[in-house]
C-alpha cells in the first residue's frame, strides 16, 4: 500500500520531465485564465529566488563587506584567490569530497542491502522499514547531538561499550582526531538517511518482474548470479537516483556539521556550505558570493559527471 | 532471502543500531549528568521532569516551540496553496510555453541554498524582514516552492484530461475546476507534499540562523544549536531539547507514516 502510492509518484514525476512536445494537444483551446494560476508562484520565485541567484554573480566580482555604501569592482580577483591561495576553501573542498565519497558508497550499499532483505511485504518487513526510516525525519541538529554523545571521548557510548568488553585499544577520540573526524560525521549522516534511500530501493526492486528471477532459476543461476545478472542491472535506474540524491545531500550537510563541529566548525570538519556561511558571517559578502558561485558550479559538475558515468555503465557493460 | 539466519542477524544488528542511540537519548532526558555517564544504557532512577522544566522555561525552548509551530504551519499552508495553483495551471497549459515556465520554476531545485542566501539576506534586510516571523515564513515558502511545484505538477499531469474537460463542458471555469475537481482528487498527493514540507521547514536551520538574532523569535533547530554553546556537555539537557524538538514529527510519523514515505520519496527523486 505504502509503496504503491509512492511508486505511482516516482513514475509520474519521471514521466513528467521530458519535453512537452510529444504531448497531445488538447482539442479545446487553452483557457487564457489558466495563465493566472502560476502567477503567484512565478512572482515570488522571480523576486526572492531567481533574482538573488543572479545577484550572487554580480556580488561575486566585488569586495563588498555587506555594510558600506561603496564597494569596488575587483573583476575575477575573488575567483583567482579561491583557486590559488585560499587554504580554508581548499580544506573545505577536500573534506567535502571525502565526506561525499564515503557517504555515497556506504549509504548506497547499506540501503541496497537493507532493501534486498526487506523487499517482500510482510508484517515484520513493514515494521522494520518504518523503524529504519525514522531517523530521516529528525532534524540534523538532533542527529548531531545524538552522535555527539556516541562519540564523546570520555563519557560517550562507543568508548564506554568498548571499555566494557575489554577492547580499550580500539577507543578513539573520534571527532577530536583531525585526520578522521570527517569520516565519523559521514557515519552519522548514513545512520540518518540510509533508511530513506532503502525505501526508494524497495520501490525499484518491487518493479522487477518475477518472471526474470524464475527463468534465471530455471537456467540454474546461483543466488549471486541472479543478483549480478538480474537484480543489479534492473535496479540500475534506481541506483542512479539514489547516488544523485545522496550526492546533493552530502553537499547540503550544513546542519549536521554545525551541530557536531561547532559554529563556526573547526577546520577538520569544515565543508563548502559551512565555509561560505562562515565567510559571510565575517562580513566578506563579495568573497562569500564568489565562493557560492564556485559551489554551484562544483555541484553542477559533479552531477553532470555522475550522469555521464551512469550512461556509460548502462551502455558499456 | 540470503539465508534466513544471516538475514535475521543483519536486520537485528541494524535495528539495534537505530534503537539504542534513540533510547539512550529518551532515557537520558530523565537523568542527571552523573547518572547518564555512570550508566548510559540503564533506566533512569526516576521520571523526574526536571530537565524538561529547565529546558522549557530557563532555556526558552517553549518560545522556540511556539515560533516553530506558527512559522511552519503558515509556511506549509501557503506553499501548498501557491504551489498547487501553479501545478494545476502548468499541468493544463500544453506546449512549450507551459513547459518553459515549469522548467524555470523547477530549475531552482538545482540551486543550493548557500548560493543565493547572501543576496536574499541583503534583500530581506532592505525590506525590514530580518528578525521577523513573516520574513521567515516568506523565505521558507520561496526555498521549497521549486520542489513543491515539481511534486504536485508531476501528480496533476497524471490526472486524465477528461476530468478537466468534463468540467469545461459543464461551463465551469478553470477556477471552479481547480477547486471542485483538481484539489479534491489531488488530496493524497497534497497530503504527502504537506508532510514533506513539514519535515523540511520544521527542521530547517539555515534561514533562522541567517535571519533571526532576536532570542524571542528563534525556532527549535536554532534554539538547539545555541544550546550547544550554553550547555556544552550537559547531555541530559541537550537530549531533552532533542526530544522536545522531535516529538511533533515523531508523533505525526506514527500516525501518518505512509505520507512521510511517499512525500519524502517524491521529494528525493528530484535529483
Amino acid at each position: 500500500m505504502t509503496l504503491t502510492t509512492q511508486r505511482g509518484q516516482v513514475g509520474a514525476s519521471a514521466a513528467a520531465r521530458p519535453s512537452a512536445g510529444g504531448r497531445r494537444r488538447s482539442p479545446t483551446r487553452v483557457h487564457p485564465a489558466l495563465w493566472l494560476f502560476p502567477l503567484p508562484a512565478l512572482a515570488l520565485y522571480a523576486v526572492f529566488f531567481a533574482g538573488p541567484t543572479l545577484q550572487a554573480f554580480q556580488y561575486s566580482v566585488t569586495d563588498w563587506d555587506g555594510f558600506s555604501a561603496a564597494y569596488q569592482n575587483v573583476g575575477l580577483k575573488n575567483f583567482t584567490t579561491i583557486a590559488t591561495s585560499d587554504d580554508l576553501f581548499r580544506g573545505a573542498l577536500t573534506n567535502n569530497l571525502e565526506f561525499l565519497l564515503v557517504v555515497v558508497i556506504a549509504q548506497t550499499l547499506l540501503s541496497l542491502v537493507l532493501a534486498l532483505l526487506l523487499q517482500r511485504n510482510s508484517r515484520s518487513s513493514t515494521t522494520l522499514r518504518a523503524l529504519f526510516f525514522l531517523p530521516a525525519i529528525l532534524s540534523s541538529v538532533s542527529v548531531a547531538f545524538v552522535w555527539k554523545f556516541m562519540y564523546d571521548p570520555n563519557f560517550g557510548l562507543i568508548n564506554q561499550a568498548l571499555g566494557a568488553v575489554g577492547l580499550d585499544g580500539l577507543k578513539s577520540s573520534f571527532l577530536g582526531d583531525d585526520t578522521k573526524a570527517i569520516y565519523w560525521v559521514a557515519i552519522a549522516q548514513v545512520w540518518a538517511h540510509a533508511g530513506q534511500l532503502m525505501v526508494i530501493y524497495i520501490a525499484g526492486l518491487q518493479q522487477i518482474p518475477e518472471e526474470l528471477y524464475e527463468s534465471a532459476s530455471l537456467d540454474g543461476a546461483s543466488q549471486w548470479q541472479r543478483f549480478r545478472y538480474v537484480t543489479w542491472p534492473m535496479v540500475a535506474p534506481t541506483t542512479a537516483i539514489v547516488v544523485a540524491y545522496t550526492t546533493i545531500q552530502s553537499f547540503k550537510a550544513f546542519d549536521l556539521i554545525l551541530g557536531l563541529g561547532g559554529n563556526p566548525p573547526k577546520g577538520s570538519l569544515d565543508i563548502l556550505s559551512t565555509r561560505i556561511y562562515t565567510t559571510f558571517t565575517n562580513s566578506k559578502f563579495g568573497y562569500a558570493a564568489a565562493e557560492s558561485v564556485v559551489f554551484m558550479v562544483i555541484i553542477a559538475l559533479v552531477s553532470w559527471l555522475q550522469r555521464r558515468a551512469v550512461r556509460l555503465t548502462q551502455h558499456g557493460v | 532471502m540470503a539465508g534466513s539466519l544471516s538475514r535475521r542477524v543483519v536486520l537485528g544488528v541494524y535495528a539495534l543500531l537505530i534503537i539504542v542511540p534513540l533510547l539512550v537519548v529518551l532515557t537520558g532526558s530523565f537523568k542527571t549528568s552523573k547518572e547518564l555517564f555512570d550508566s548510559p544504557m540503564g533506566l533512569p532512577s526516576s521520571l523526574s521532569p526536571k530537565n524538561y522544566s529547565a529546558v522549557l522555561t530557563d532555556a526558552s525552548m517553549a518560545t522556540a516551540f511556539v515560533n516553530s509551530a506558527v512559522v511552519t504551519v503558515t509556511a506549509v499552508v501557503l506553499t501548498l496553496a501557491v504551489g498547487s495553483l501553479a501545478a494545476y495551471g502548468l499541468a493544463r497549459i500544453p506546449g512549450w510555453k507551459g513547459a518553459l515556465v515549469y522548467g524555470f520554476l523547477v530549475l531552482g531545485m538545482a540551486v543550493p541554498a548557500q548560493s543565493n542566501m547572501i543576496p536574499q539576506y541583503v534583500l530581506f534586510q532592505s525590506l525590514g524582514l530580518l528578525d521577523s516571523r513573516i520574513g521567515l515564513v516568506l523565505i521558507e515558502i520561496v526555498a521549497t516552492l521549486p520542489v513543491a511545484v515539481f511534486i504536485m505538477t508531476g501528480f496533476m499531469r497524471t490526472l486524465p484530461k477528461e476530468l478537466f474537460e468534463a468540467g469545461s463542458i459543464d461551463g465551469a471555469g478553470p477556477w471552479r475546476t481547480y477547486r471542485s475537481i483538481a484539489l479534491p482528487v489531488s488530496m493524497p498527493s497534497l497530503a504527502a507534499t504537506a508532510i514533506f514540507l513539514f519535515v523540511i521547514q520544521w527542521n530547517d536551520l539555515l534561514y533562522p540562523l541567517l535571519f533571526i538574532h532576536d532570542p524571542a523569535k528563534v525556532t527549535l533547530p536554532l534554539a538547539l544549536l545555541n544550546f550547544q554553546g550554553e550547555f556544552l556537555t550537559n547531555y541530559p539537557l541537550l537530549f531533552t531539547g532533542v526530544i522536545v524538538a522531535s516529538t511533533p514529527l515523531v508523533v505525526t510519523y506514527v500516525f501518518l507514516q505512509r505520507y512521510f514515505v511517499a512525500g519524502m520519496t517524491a521529494g528525493s527523486v528530484k535529483g
